[in-house]
């Protein structure tokens, strides 16, 4: 697996766009990163004025593979509830692009990718990286692409951190914005489980300080148990106990051990496991980092709203109820702060029991609001619906 | 808040209000239900809309008509706006739902440099008359929920809402008194006449200067 893993970061099995040293990437750390890659998707077609293309931003873990199976794993796309052919991203309507993150280990240039200067791979030698650093690399892969103006951008999680990034950096280049269960800024709680993470892959003896893949082993150990720490908190308390309750697995009794007794444990160590299966360890440690040093407001002399003064960008904000890892109140800041700045902002929060979670499912008051935002934008822009689109041929 | 008023009465007021705004103007419609007022407003008079509304029903309704709306409460959301945001701040048929209706008003005219407020008159005759010869809380058709499970918390009388409007320091630019058919009542009758035959009122005003 481990072989597996470094092919997909060195050689993804999607497009990828290759910038060499006359484009590097200014990062927030200071360095410059070249060259860099960026390993991409893209369902549909671009239209003949380029105006209907949407950059789909993954969340922590998640990749390009938005629409389509993983190559690893061989599941469907994460995100197939939302984008697809009829679904609200509709790949028969629009061109949709999804970048695996600068930092992660699909592709785009992080520390499982071989660091061309050393031919081992960047381990912790790659700087730090901020949203900010995706963003900006996202926007060079925009730009490669010949798309001027992104018709959305959309992204739940970390992706919509990436979202309100977008708008903030790039406001011209943004027509209408969907960040999902998602903050301006995280936590100290939020910090808190992804140190917990953190920690547990770095106490793994087979870590080496970063430079496991040069000895040859994986800290899986380390890295499923700080998958199955953040499992816990993209649920809810009313979900587990609906879902596994005190309920044993495959016994009667309890077995007096430290065996999965319980289902939820069970649950969770299979969360763990797979996961190693498809996730560098490192790269854990970026991305967390990542969503760590994310404060909006913060660059903005502590103002969200001036992040956002300036941009037209229409926007929709999604929150969840029984999302308490970016609860309804972080959605609410973000609201504010765009009415403050007066953007043309709606806000739906969608009532269920699924957690954090619930944006990467078929909820359907959230696909029908998301369907309803994107539809009426698509108008506003002069995007036609496919079928009159054909009509018309 | 949509369905607080009657659909019937609400349909006449919203013609009314939106008779009253100005092309092009920006509006904040507060409690906009499922946006029928933004979607004329700016349909016919191209105004730049946007709409608080406490349902998701509601708030779903909206998106999907492209309408710019956010899940919210009058009563705690309308802190978070600034200054002069807005031309207009609506409050259609649901100043009388709301927790703490003066501060209500009060954000109103410090966010928009006009308010619009209609809502039922709690002083029309027939409702006088139930309290005065039923001796019972008054139900009427536009007002159909008993004393116990009314969202109606705060029902006040054309009269008590002029008083309210004086002690805010506000002006009043324009009122109309709808009679139970929907007509408007004539400009020139009395205050008293209004406060006992009109069954709803639409008040604009704009805060004093200084």
């Amino acid at each position: 697996m481990a072989i597996i893993s470094v092919q997909e970061a060195d050689n993804p099995s999607s497009r990828i766009a290759r910038f060499g040293p006359e484009k590097p990437l200014q990062m927030d750390a200071g360095p410059l990163l070249a060259p860099f890659s960026i390993a991409y998707q893209t369902y549909g077609e671009l239209n003949a004025d380029r105006s209907n293309a949407i950059l789909v931003c993954h969340a922590l873990t998640g990749d390009q593979h938005v629409a389509s199976a993983h190559p690893l794993t061989q599941k469907p796309g994460w995100w197939s509830a939302m984008v697809g052919p009829g679904r609200p991203i509709d790949t028969d309507r629009f061109f949709v692009i999804c970048s695996n993150v600068i930092g992660g280990c699909m592709g785009s240039t992080g520390p499982a990718s071989t660091n061309p200067e050393t031919g081992s791979p960047w381990g912790l030698d790659l700087p730090v990286v901020t949203v900010r650093d995706m963003v900006r690399a996202q926007a060079m892969l925009i730009d490669h692409l010949g798309i001027e103006t992104l018709f959305c951008v959309a992204g739940g999680s970390m992706g919509g951190m990436q979202v309100l990034q977008w708008v903030a950096s790039y406001p011209d280049r943004v027509f209408s914005a969907l960040p999902i269960a998602t903050a301006p800024k995280h936590s100290a709680q939020n910090i808190a489980f992804h140190e917990v993470g953190r920690q547990a892959v770095m106490a793994d003896p087979d870590w080496r300080g970063g430079r496991y893949a040069q000895f040859g082993v994986r800290p899986t150990k380390g890295l499923a148990v700080a998958r199955m720490a953040a499992h816990i908190t993209y649920l809810s308390e009313g979900a587990l106990q609906r879902k596994f309750g005190r309920k044993l697995q495959d016994r009667v009794a309890p077995t007096f051990s430290f065996d999965a007794d319980f289902q939820i444990e069970n649950y969770l160590r299979y969360q763990g496991s797979s996961f190693v299966d498809r996730f560098d360890a490192n790269s854990y440690l970026y991305v967390t980092r990542a969503c760590d040093y994310f404060d909006l407001a913060a660059d903005y002399g502590g103002s969200l709203a001036r992040a956002f003064v300036g941009a037209a960008t229409r926007f929709c904000v999604v929150s969840f109820t029984s999302d308490w890892l970016y609860p309804t109140s972080d959605a609410r800041l973000i609201v504010h702060a765009l009415n403050a700045a007066t953007l043309p902002v709606s806000f739906v929060e969608i009532e269920t029991d699924k957690g954090h979670d619930a944006f990467l499912l078929d909820e359907p008051d959230f696909i029908a609001t998301t369907r309803g935002f994107l539809e009426s934008a698509a108008i506003a822009r002069g995007i036609v619906q496919p079928s009159k689109a054909a009509a018309a041929k | 808040m949509s369905e607080i008023a009657s659909q019937s009465t609400a349909r006449v007021d919203l013609l009314l209000v939106a008779d009253i705004v100005d092309r092009g103007a920006r509006v904040l419609d507060v409690g906009c239900g499922d946006g029928a007022l933004l979607q004329i407003l700016t349909r016919d008079r191209n105004v730049d809309g946007r709409g608080i509304e406490i349902s998701q029903a509601g708030v779903n309704g909206c998106v999907a008509k492209g309408l710019s709306v956010v899940q919210g409460d009058a009563d705690t959301d309308l802190v978070d706006y600034p200054d002069d945001a807005f031309d207009y701040v609506i409050l259609s048929q649901t100043l009388q739902a709301t927790r703490r209706p003066r501060q209500v008003l009060e954000h109103m005219l410090r966010i928009g440099r006009r308010a619009i407020v209609s809502f039922p008159n709690f002083g029309h005759w027939r409702i006088r008359t139930e309290l005065m010869f039923r001796g019972r809380m008054p139900r009427t058709e536009a007002l159909n929920y008993s004393w116990y499970d009314t969202p109606n918390i705060h029902l006040c009388t054309i009269h008590d809402f002029v008083h309210l409007v004086d002690d805010l320091g506000a002006s009043i630019d324009r009122a109309v008194a709808l009679d139970r058919y929907g007509a408007k009542m004539r400009v020139n009758a009395p205050w008293w006449l209004w406060n006992m035959f009109g069954e709803q009122a639409v008040f604009l005003l704009h805060r004093k200067r200084g």
